[in-house]
């Protein structure tokens, strides 16, 4: 054993006898922009809302209930897609919630949530999931479209502007907060603080 | 036989006739102006919810308050109640919303529960929100001043 990684370790040592040292660099660097530009693709084929609504699973729960919805349907046209709430833009963190979702994709294979009345099982531990996320982040997500910066109190319904600008305004609350269920329909809620 | 026939298939007709005329008579001038009944005409447009967030008057002590904002995508079911995440007793001090009267908290007997009683939880039974628009038609209504001032004897 010893004796054959050896061996190999002389080839890889070796200087190559048929390629230019110009021609493995330059071969290196292409194979790299192919590998790196295929990962890159194949997480923007993953990261549209075509790809996680071609699982029925998705689908025929949350898709559905979104579409009643102010992110689906709404006056302006200005539509927000699954991954604009559910996967971070910074690439680290992007790639952290990617891995996440393989183990969802492990529960898609063994049919975790495979019927509605499983789906609506585990939806409470999904939602808490996502809450924690979002509280965490401080809504980073939401907070990529709805910049605190330049809302305009005096444009927004009096209920609104009393809390944007109190609690929302001192970082003591933060979006997800006050604004649960804004996508999709909600699980039983008993214990759920505000709730 | 085919005299039989020919008298069948006049009556036929004539009764059709009537049958068509009849479905498509004048329409009554009611919440729909104008037209036959069945003519197709330009829909209303649809008025804007108020949501001017200012409590208004009640006709009568006894009426449940309309909603003064607007309830677009507020879930009420099994689940979870919008309205009582900023309504309820334990929720109105954040939300700095009025809290639902001890009334929503009586069970049939007039017993006060620790929480919302099972025949108040659905809010939109007796609470709705209201539209920019006058009254679709015309009533006589009187609020119970108006019953007051007039005395007991008028309708
Ligand atoms: C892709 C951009 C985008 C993202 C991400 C996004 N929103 Fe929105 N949101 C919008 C737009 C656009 C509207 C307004 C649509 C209109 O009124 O025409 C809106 C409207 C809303 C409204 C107003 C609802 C109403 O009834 O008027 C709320 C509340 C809201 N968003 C909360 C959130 C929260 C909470 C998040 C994070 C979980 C979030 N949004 C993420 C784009 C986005
Ligand atoms: C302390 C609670 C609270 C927090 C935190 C909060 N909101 Fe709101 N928000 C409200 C209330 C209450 C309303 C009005 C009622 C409603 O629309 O359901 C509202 C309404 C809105 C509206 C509609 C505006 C209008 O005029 O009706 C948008 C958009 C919105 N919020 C976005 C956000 C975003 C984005 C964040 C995070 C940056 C956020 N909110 C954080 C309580 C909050
Ligand atoms: C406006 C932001 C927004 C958009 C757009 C959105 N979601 Fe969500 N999603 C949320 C939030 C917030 C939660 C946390 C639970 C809650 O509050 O409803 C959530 C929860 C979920 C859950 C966990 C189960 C549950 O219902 O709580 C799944 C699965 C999900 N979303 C999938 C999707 C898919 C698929 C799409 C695209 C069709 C999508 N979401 C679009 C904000 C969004
Ligand atoms: C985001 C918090 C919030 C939610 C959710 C909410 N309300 Fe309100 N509600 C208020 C506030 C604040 C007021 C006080 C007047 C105003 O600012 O609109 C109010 C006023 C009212 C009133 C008038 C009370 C009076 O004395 O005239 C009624 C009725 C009412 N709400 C019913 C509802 C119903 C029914 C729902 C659910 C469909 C609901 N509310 C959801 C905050 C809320
Ligand atoms: C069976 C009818 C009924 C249902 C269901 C109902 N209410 Fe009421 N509500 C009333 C009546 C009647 C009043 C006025 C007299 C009273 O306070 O009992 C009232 C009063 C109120 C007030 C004003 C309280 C005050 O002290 O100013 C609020 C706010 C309110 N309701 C909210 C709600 C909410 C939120 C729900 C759902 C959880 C709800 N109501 C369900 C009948 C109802």
């Amino acid at each position: 054993m010893w004796e054959l990684l050896k061996s190999y370790w002389q080839i890889l040592r070796r200087p190559s006898v048929h390629y230019s040292l110009g021609f493995l660099t330059l071969g290196g660097f292409i194979a790299g922009i192919i590998f790196w530009g295929g990962f890159n693709t194949a997480l923007e084929v993953t990261n549209t809302e075509q790809f996680c609504t071609s699982c029925h699973e998705m689908r025929d729960n949350v898709f559905e209930e979104m579409k009643t919805t102010i992110h689906y349907s709404n006056r302006s046209g200005v539509r927000a897609t699954c991954p604009d709430c559910h996967v971070p833009h910074n690439w680290t963190d992007k790639i952290a919630r990617k891995m996440q979702a393989s183990k969802e994709v492990w529960g898609k294979i063994f049919g975790t949530i495979s019927t509605r009345e499983k789906f609506l099982e585990k939806r409470r531990e999904l939602a808490e999931h996502e809450w924690a996320r979002l509280k965490a982040n401080d809504s980073l997500e939401c907070r990529n479209c709805h910049n605190f910066d330049y809302m305009d109190f005096t444009r927004q319904s009096k209920r609104a502007m009393e809390q944007h600008s109190t609690a929302l305004a001192s970082g003591e609350a933060t979006c997800i907060d006050c604004h649960k269920g804004i996508a999709h329909e909600l699980p039983d809620m008993s214990g759920v603080k505000g709730w | 036989m085919k005299k039989h026939l020919l008298i069948a298939a006049c009556m036929g007709l004539l009764s059709w006739g009537a049958v068509a005329e009849s479905l498509d008579a004048p329409a009554p001038d009611g919440r729909r102006l104008g037209g036959t009944i069945a003519q197709e005409l330009q829909a209303e447009e649809m008025p804007k919810v108020e949501n001017k967030d200012l409590k208004r008057e009640r006709n009568y002590p006894e009426q449940p308050p309309t909603i003064p904002h607007k309830i677009d995508g507020y879930r009420v079911d099994t689940n979870s109640n919008k309205c009582l995440s900023c309504h309820s007793r334990s929720t109105a001090a954040k939300s700095q919303a009025p809290m639902i009267s001890i009334t929503h908290y009586m069970d049939r007997d007039g017993q006060p529960l620790a929480t919302v009683s099972p025949r108040r939880y659905f809010c939109e039974q007796c609470h709705v929100p209201q539209h920019e628009t006058p009254a679709a038609i015309p009533n006589t209504f009187k609020n119970i001043d108006q019953v007051l001032e007039g005395g007991a004897s008028q309708p």
